[in-house]
């Protein structure tokens, strides 16, 4: 990789004040996209800014009915973490199918949800749940959060703090994974409140994207019938080597139908 | 240049090296330490497995500047008094390797798998937790035998023949 400082900031406030003032410096938690990113010299920082020992950004708590989740909480400590398990479990669930047992030791809850890469799984989540980004300047709803491929609307130097996850009635995650990376070809994240429902769809597109059709016929029953005939509509998805767009839109399809049945299936 | 202090196989080293040094060059290359390999240096093959801060990792994706004030486990470390640790007597009894390049980054997994007594030595359990190491040549039969076979030797009361005899 091309040369950098690493610097290990003491608090968050130091941590922010750094990268403000250092508009070339980029901030490091888990490091398990940017490590890798900086090896393929895809990026030169001037600065390394870790964030994974900072007390503001780690812990998770549930608050009545939101679950808090530190941005520096490894998977790993999600996956297996009582709390969360008894939450939200899908949460749990999907943190322990990303990547392998070493990745997940190292790579963040924070660092997915910034990076939103199209086959990450987190962003699912979020945008499944209608969670809220927490960033050390605001808090932003997840239906805004998102805006395209590796793309999001924090601003430069803006610094995700936590993701504050309201608890569903219901909520289950199923991916198809590529059988290699392991990466979601296509992965549905249900969660139901009450009679309204929530569908979104990562790997497929883009960028994650809720399927406002499926969500309607869900709204008025939400079991596997009242998506017969419901087609996914192939234009906007991704056309690659691993999937062409209307293989991508048949695991759509399916995907949602087996989330949707997973969340009947008692706990 | 940074400065890297930091605790390997329970020894405590300090070296200033550039902070794009990962933790693989740092332990091979500075500290001489080459059970440890590159094998994709792309964060697929795990052959780089180290243990820091009691969990495994990918020490070809983590800086040694990250990693600083810590502590390293490498395959180096396994072996007490010259007697081999149950993983790697485990890994000779069931022939679990052939060349041996992916071998130390299988051994820092099972261990780490192995740190805790096992709920499950089903494929599937032994399968997700091998998952971050892949090998070219065994084609995993008798990796997955040596990962019950270490399990059987080092929690005998659950794993062990007396228990399974029940």
């Amino acid at each position: 990789m091309y040369a950098t400082r690493y610097v290990r900031p003491r608090t968050f406030a130091e941590a922010a004040d750094f990268l403000h003032r250092n508009p070339d410096a980029r901030p490091l938690s888990g490091g398990m996209t940017l490590i890798p990113t900086l090896k393929q010299r895809l990026a030169a920082p001037s600065h390394l800014v870790d964030l994974s020992r900072l007390d503001e950004l780690k812990g998770i708590r549930l608050d009545g009915g939101m679950l808090r989740v530190g941005a520096a909480t490894p998977h790993a400590e999600v996956a297996r973490s009582q709390t969360v398990t008894a939450a939200i479990p899908a949460l749990a669930q999907l943190a322990g199918l990303i990547a392998d047992p070493q990745v997940r030791n190292r790579g963040t809850m924070g660092g997915s949800v910034a990076n939103n890469d199209p086959a990450a799984d987190y962003p699912a989540a979020v945008l499944g749940l209608g969670a809220t980004v927490v960033t050390g300047d605001r808090r932003i709803a997840a239906d805004d959060f998102f805006t395209g491929m590796f793309e999001t609307c924090l601003q430069p130097g803006e610094v995700v703090v936590a993701i504050e996850f309201p608890v569903p009635d219901q909520a289950s995650y199923l991916k198809h994974r590529h059988p290699a990376s392991g990466y979601a070809i296509t992965g549905v994240f249900v969660a139901r409140f009450g009679a309204q429902v929530r569908v979104a769809v990562t790997g497929a597109g883009p960028s994650v994207f809720r399927w406002s059709e499926a969500e309607e016929r869900l709204g008025r029953s939400c079991t596997v019938e009242a998506l017969d005939d419901l087609r996914m509509d192939p234009a906007q998805l991704l056309d690659d080597v691993h999937a062409p767009q209307r293989y991508r839109a048949n695991l759509v399809e399916v995907y949602t139908r087996r989330a949707v049945a997973a969340l009947a299936a008692p706990k | 240049m940074n400065q890297v202090q930091l605790q390997v196989n329970g020894q405590t080293v300090a070296r200033e090296v550039e902070d794009r040094t990962l933790l693989v060059e740092f332990l091979r290359e500075h500290l001489g330490l080459t059970g440890t390999h590159v094998g994709c240096d792309t964060t697929q093959c795990g052959a780089c497995t180290v243990n820091l801060d009691g969990v495994a990792v990918k020490s070809c994706t983590v800086l040694a500047a990250q990693a600083s004030g810590g502590q390293v486990v490498t395959v180096e470390g396994l072996a007490q008094g010259g007697k081999l640790h149950p993983v790697q007597e485990a890994f000779v009894q069931c022939h679990g390797l052939q060349c041996g390049f992916c071998t130390p980054g299988m051994i820092m997994a099972v261990d780490y798998f192995l740190r805790e007594c096992p709920a499950s030595l089903d494929d599937e359990a032994i399968h997700t937790a091998l998952e971050g190491n892949i090998c070219r040549c065994t084609g995993y039969v008798h990796i997955i035998e040596a990962v019950r076979h270490a399990a059987r030797a080092m929690y005998p009361q659950v794993w062990g023949e007396a228990a399974a005899r029940g």
